[in-house]
């Protein structure tokens, strides 16, 4: 499991830079932070240690109850503005929890502020997780990049995207758990390893990152330092 | 591309107000002189052709330069934006009637000019381009 340190992140969407030397770099832009820590999960407590981050902001009349009992509870005071000339009280939009080894999360405190500029530097590996963009029930060439009917003549009727087999039939007289069939595919958990991030622009707390990640703009994405790259790569 | 999430126009509006978007016209035969990085050293390449194509794209936009060297067609694609273009001249104007000027790729000799804006458009057109 990855427990580097990291920040929570909206993805804004891609486009590509200019780097010095005139060469051009395609890039997704996330929006990182800034996260206030909530909470803090102890292994005496709770059987694991990690940091909770919030992150965003939404009217509080849009918060249910029990969360604001809960923001009440961890003392996270909301932001007041004003909008249309009436007072707005802003809480959190999002809860993120940052698994984090005992001595990482003994650094940070409760009520603490990471932004991009003290997590993340130029050229450095992250991994980002998110929810995959949704396919819905999706078939096999699609989903599993299968090739689909090879020939469309001799006969072939109403077969051209199918899987084929899925199995045999007398030995073992089963279909093997796992085969790869049609089903739901994407709208789910995942995470785009070594990536690397091409610009941090900590005024404006984004995060340019080279290539792709994972999910639809506006989604909710984690970005940590690369598990496969070392702590501090 | 459509219209751009307005921080990821941020990103983009000082290099995209640097570039002067009028210079060329697709038609018109320019000079592109472009900045080459060899290891440390660095110096000026012209590529002259006819542009045929220019598309957008916000700071992703490109144009297509062509011309025919050695009896063959080569064509360079351009970031329009890109800072390694030192500068660009404008050699003639070209006379058109579509946006983009594949057609010309099927066409050798005379058949593939483009008449002058001067000459089509008289001496006063000259002047203002």
């Amino acid at each position: 499991m990855n427990t580097n340190l990291g920040l929570v992140g909206r993805k804004i969407g891609c486009t590509q830079i200019f780097n010095e030397n005139g060469t051009v770099t395609r890039v997704t832009v996330i929006e990182c932070g800034p996260c206030k820590v909530v909470r803090k999960r102890t292994e005496s407590l709770d059987g694991y240690s990690a940091l909770q981050l919030s992150f965003g902001e939404k009217s509080a009349k849009n918060v249910s109850k029990p969360i604001k009992g809960y923001f009440a509870k961890s003392g996270v005071e909301g932001r007041k503005v004003e909008r249309k000339g009436r007072e707005v009280e802003l809480l959190p939009e999002h809860l993120k929890e940052l698994r984090l080894s005992a001595e990482d999360a003994a650094k940070f405190e409760v009520g603490q502020v990471l932004t991009v500029a003290d997590m993340f530097t130029d050229g450095q590996f992250v991994d980002a997780g998110g929810i995959s963009k949704g396919r819905g029930f999706s078939g096999v060439m699609r989903r599993h990049n299968f090739k689909g009917c090879q020939t469309s003549t001799h006969g072939t009727h109403e077969y051209k995207r199918h899987g084929g087999s899925i199995g045999t039939n007398m030995t073992p007289g089963r279909t093997m758990p796992g085969k790869k069939m049609p089903g739901q595919h994407g709208n789910k958990q995942c995470t785009q390893i070594n990536l690397k991030i091409a610009r941090v622009i900590a005024e404006k707390n984004l995060v340019l990152i080279e290539g792709s990640v994972p999910g639809a703009p506006d989604g909710i994405v984690m970005i940590r330092a690369a598990v496969k790259r070392g702590r501090h790569a | 591309m459509g219209s751009q999430h307005p921080l990821i126009e941020s990103l983009h509006s000082e290099r995209i107000a640097n570039t002067n978007l009028d210079a060329y016209r697709v038609g018109d035969t320019i000079r592109v002189h472009y900045k080459i990085i060899e290891g440390d050293k660095e110096r000026i390449q012209v590529f002259q052709g006819q542009v045929i194509r220019k598309r957008r794209g916000g700071v992703g936009a490109t144009f297509t330069v062509r011309k025919i060297s050695h009896g063959v067609g080569v064509e360079r694609i351009f970031p329009v934006h890109s800072p390694r273009i030192d500068k660009i001249e404008l050699v003639s104007r070209g006379v058109i009637r579509r946006s983009k000027l594949y057609y010309l790729r099927s066409l050798t000799g005379k058949a593939a000019r483009l008449k002058d804006a001067r000459d089509k458009l008289g001496s006063s057109a000259a002047a203002s381009a």
